[in-house]
């Protein structure tokens, strides 16, 4: 079963071919169709590898044993690691770089939420995107999308991850600026893009680090050989991974491009950037968990990286006014606190976060745009209110969505938070209070946002502050938007059942403990202390609910509550502007000059020079055969002149 | 090497004369058809040598082939196409040709000489492919037909090529086609003409 | 029996040389193909000669072959010299000079 893996990446692969080779004669809705049933079968084959893993790790599977085809030799492995070689790729001098996919249970509870919920956003942007011009294109780009995300997720080393890393990059550049025609959606393509390139960067030396210390790149060998780092090298190379997950997991200092982001259509913020691709870099800092857990400087500045983020961007989301950005700030804040769970060496519960917030947030940013579907493409929370009767069915799912980020019982994300906030309390209780707090405001911002869409006046219908025509009848969306919904709601009702606390047979913890071999912090705690701090959890979310209960009932607009500092994202791009926009457009400007003057003096004087040249040569070519008849004889007189000249000498 | 006998000598120098004398008659004549006359002798005089040179075979195809078949298809193009009038070879357009080209072939000329006296890969009889038995046609024959048959059936293609050429090169042409000056510029064929829209064009 | 190869060979030169002078400055088509011809048997003569000197039939294969070379060669040229008179009502190269540069 382990070694249809290949299946994985190959389904959605084959989708964006055919889609790139027929989509545009197949046109809406086939295209689409075609599109999900690739990423559908390819959820179908995860599930088949998920029971072969499954099956491996029951039966204590011995590698090289009941684990075969891997070319690695038996008893090298991990327990319950599989890798599928499927053809040498760099092989030069020392350095050997195969496609080989690494299947473990990381790798396969990647994949297994990564396909479902973009089967899932498939189905959904079918009816979304329906009348766009370029709908085929949306379909290619996803798909692809889906295909680079699972060579990230599932390459056995690091520079395949790199192929994965980059093509999820590339494609959430082209999904963004979807709508080109917009300058603002161009710019925010180009911004993330860029961002991105800088966290790149971080990927690169990481590769560099490892390579240059442990002379490979294969995860396997990288695992076994990690004891030979030395610590300063560890450390630069968990700070080199830190920029890197800073960029793709849009993490301080490397935040604020994925706000922008959202000028991309709906269905590209739930899946890229909030549910897979944006996961990316706490994946990679999971799967070289051997590396972070040799650098304790590393994991300080990580947890610090994360409670930073997960603390500003909270309050900054407590400002937005479009829904669609409170909700990118909001996932800003999620990735924060996983970073912070892999920071106190709490990896599963960075995943099993990854994995609720992927299901509660992919829920969110598809209500959200059933809301604006509905409003005609309105994204201000000012004109909706009183959507809980227009839109039943969005209005019930997105309330599960809610209440499970903001941490209530007994859904998902209380779960998932509260095995996070453990292993913080383990670390320093100091952290704690501070992600308590962050806790506590994201309770606040996601009721704020909540209760300004469904609850309140129906403001859609008067005439907008710059004078939009009011909007008569929103209409509830077709059922392949509301079958998403409902099943992603189930998912984030129920998803906390996958790693409950109090078990401690079976679960997605002890799943995958044979890859980080790690005792849970969590674990540490006693059971009262676990007791006071799911307790702690609860209170905390639900006085975030009646703070904003109290502060934003039946209001529209308190500007009071949101100060230009938190609309503003605490300048944090001014300050940007400031150190490096203007001063690079002053060293743009003056290079400019040189090159206006330097460059193209030079390069046209070369053309000056070659077009009076050829002028003077075009003369030779005067049309008369004789002419040309001549210069053979005199080339053949002149070669056996020279002829003569050898024989002489 | 045996001295020569006289009859060679005087067979190789009478021959010499006439390929020589009519050369020179082939690029002085003023009339093309007294050229063509002129061609005739020096082909005459190469078969002569030929026979001087045991090449039997060779000497009675070029009286055929040459003399016989080329020869009489350079005059019938004359006297078809009319060209027979004198040809002005006292002027020359181009600036310079004739002197640079006197020049040019003087260089020649004394090159080839130099190198045909100075090169010792002149000397010694080996045979590096067939030898020859002294019957020339046999010898000829057989390796044509062994060593040279791809060539040989080569031949056959090229010829077939070239008569299917002439053919088409030579086949009258509509008189809409025919124009009595070229045009300086080539001008767009119909049928790419028909395809494009007036907008097109305007662009 | 041998005159000295030599001497042919020289004579050969001479030929070649006659003919490509005589190429150079004739501005008749016909006469020029004539010049061609020219050239083409002072190489069948040396090849002729080097066969004797070596003793080698291979020289005169060759000739054999120059000759079919040629036939094909004056069938294709005096086909495009009767293309060019239909069209132009002289056969003179100096006038075909629209490839000028």
């Amino acid at each position: 079963m382990l070694h249809a893996a290949y299946l994985i990446i190959a389904f959605p692969l084959l989708g964006s071919l055919l889609l790139m080779t027929f989509g545009r004669r197949l046109g809406e809705p086939v295209a689409g169709w075609l599109g999900t049933a690739a990423i559908t079968a390819s959820f179908v084959v995860a599930v088949v590898v998920f029971f072969g893993v499954l099956h491996a790790h029951q039966t204590d599977c011995i590698p090289g044993l009941l684990c075969q085809g891997s070319p690695i030799a038996p008893g090298s492995l991990l327990n319950d690691q599989f890798v599928q070689h499927l053809f040498n790729w760099v092989n030069v001098g020392g350095f050997h770089a195969n496609v080989d996919l690494l299947v473990d249970p990381l790798s396969i509870t990647m994949c297994l939420f990564i396909t479902g919920i973009s089967a899932m956003i498939h189905l959904y942007s079918i009816a979304y995107m329906h009348g766009e011009e370029d709908f085929t294109k949306f379909f290619i780009y996803l798909n692809l999308f889906v295909t680079s995300m699972l060579i990230l997720v599932l390459g056995g080393n690091l520079l395949l991850t790199f192929i994965g890393w980059e093509g999820v990059g590339v494609c959430s550049y082209w999904l963004v600026s979807y709508y080109f025609q917009k300058d603002s959606a161009a710019s925010a393509g180009k911004k993330a893009f860029i961002y991105n390139r800088v966290g790149d960067v971080g990927f690169l030396l990481a590769i560099f680090i490892l390579y240059s210390q442990l002379h490979t790149v294969s995860y396997v060998e990288i695992f076994q050989r990690a004891g030979h780092l030395s610590p300063l090298w560890a450390t630069m190379a968990v700070l080199a991974l830190v920029l890197a997950a800073s960029g793709k997991s849009a993490q301080i200092p490397l935040f604020n491009w994925l706000p922008d982001a959202m000028e991309g259509p709906t269905p590209v913020s739930a899946l890229i950037h909030a549910a897979t691709m944006v996961t990316a870099g706490v994946y990679l800092l999971c799967r070289l968990h051997g590396v972070v857990n040799l650098s304790s400087t590393g994991q300080g500045v990580i947890c610090g990286v994360g409670l930073a983020t997960a603390f500003v961007a909270a309050t900054v989301a407590t400002s937005q006014s479009d829904i669609k950005k409170g909700l990118a700030f909001s996932t800003v804040s999620q990735i924060g606190f996983m970073v912070l769970a892999v920071g106190t060496k709490n990896y599963e519960a960075a995943i099993f976060l990854m994995v609720a917030h992927a299901f509660f947030k992919a829920l969110l940013f598809l209500g959200s745009g059933s809301v604006i579907h509905a409003l005609d493409g309105e994204q201000e929370m000012v004109r909706m209110g009183g959507l809980r009767k227009v839109l039943p069915w969005t209005f019930g799912t997105f309330m599960i969505g809610w209440l499970a980020i903001a941490g209530v019982p007994p859904f998902a994300g209380f779960f998932a938070k509260g095995s996070v906030l453990d292993g913080v309390f383990a670390k320093s209780p100091v952290l704690w209070a501070l992600a308590l707090l962050t806790a506590l405001l994201t309770a606040y911002y996601m009721s704020r946002l909540f209760y300004l869409t469904f609850t309140g006046e129906e403001r859609f219908t008067a005439v907008g502050p710059n004078g939009e025509p009011g909007i008569e009848h929103p209409h509830e969306s077709p059922w392949h938007m509301r079958f998403p919904l409902v099943v992603l709601a189930i998912l984030s009702a129920a998803g906390g059942a996958i790693d409950l606390p109090w078990v401690h047979t079976w679960g997605l913890d002890t799943f995958l403990n044979p890859v980080f071999l790690t005792t849970t912090p969590a674990a540490t705690n006693s059971g009262s202390t676990q007791l006071f701090l799911a307790i702690a959890d609860a209170v905390v979310a639900v006085a975030g609910i009646g703070l904003a209960w109290v502060l934003w009932r039946g209001k529209a607009a308190r500007p009071e509550l949101t100060p230009a500092f938190l609309k503003r994202v605490w300048f944090w791009d001014d300050a940007y502007d400031a150190v490096i926009g203007r001063p690079a457009t002053a060293l743009s400007k003056a290079a400019a000059i040189v090159d206006d003057e330097v460059i193209d003096g030079a390069v046209l004087g070369t053309a000056t020079l070659v077009r009076r040249g050829a002028d003077q040569l075009r003369k030779a070519q005067d049309g008369y055969v004789r002419t040309y008849a001549l210069s053979i004889a005199a080339g053949m007189a002149a070669f056996l002149i020279y002829l003569v000249t050898r024989v002489f000498s | 090497m045996i001295a020569a006998t006289i009859p060679d000598l005087a067979v190789f120098f009478v021959g010499a004369a006439i390929i020589v004398v009519g050369a020179l008659g082939v690029i002085l004549a003023k009339n093309p058809v007294h050229a063509a006359l002129s061609l005739v002798m020096t082909l005459f005089g190469i078969a002569v040598l030929f026979i001087e040179e045991q090449a039997n075979f060779l000497a009675a195809v070029q009286i055929i082939v040459y003399a016989g078949a080329i020869v009489v298809l350079f005059l019938f193009v004359i006297m078809f196409l009319g060209v027979d009038k004198a040809e002005d070879i006292t002027t020359e357009p181009i600036v310079g040709q004739r002197p640079i080209a006197a020049i040019v072939v003087a260089a020649l000329m004394a090159s080839i000489v130099a190198l045909g006296q100075l090169g010792h890969w002149m000397v010694g009889t080996h045979a590096s492919t067939t030898a020859t038995t002294g019957n020339d046609v046999a010898d000829l024959g057989r390796s044509v037909f062994t060593t040279y048959l791809f060539a040989f059936e080569a031949t056959a293609a090229l010829l077939v090529i070239a008569v299917v050429g002439a053919v088409v090169l030579a086949r009258r042409v509509s008189p809409d086609e025919l124009s009595t000056d070229e045009p300086e510029v080539a001008q767009v064929p119909e049928d790419l003409g028909a395809t494009m829209t007036a907008g097109e064009v305007e662009q | 029996m041998s005159v000295n190869p030599s001497w042919f060979l020289i004579l050969s030169a001479l030929l070649f040389s006659i003919g490509a002078f005589g190429l150079l400055i004739r501005r008749n088509v016909l006469v020029m193909f004539m010049c061609v011809e020219l050239m083409l048997n002072a190489a069948n003569l040396s090849f002729v000669t080097f066969s004797r000197m070596l003793g080698d039939i291979g020289g005169q294969a060759t000739v054999f072959f120059v000759l079919v070379v040629a036939a094909a060669e004056v069938v294709v040229g005096l086909g495009l010299v009767v293309a060019i008179f239909r069209r132009r009502h002289h056969a003179v190269v100096d006038d075909l000079s629209s490839m000028k540069g």
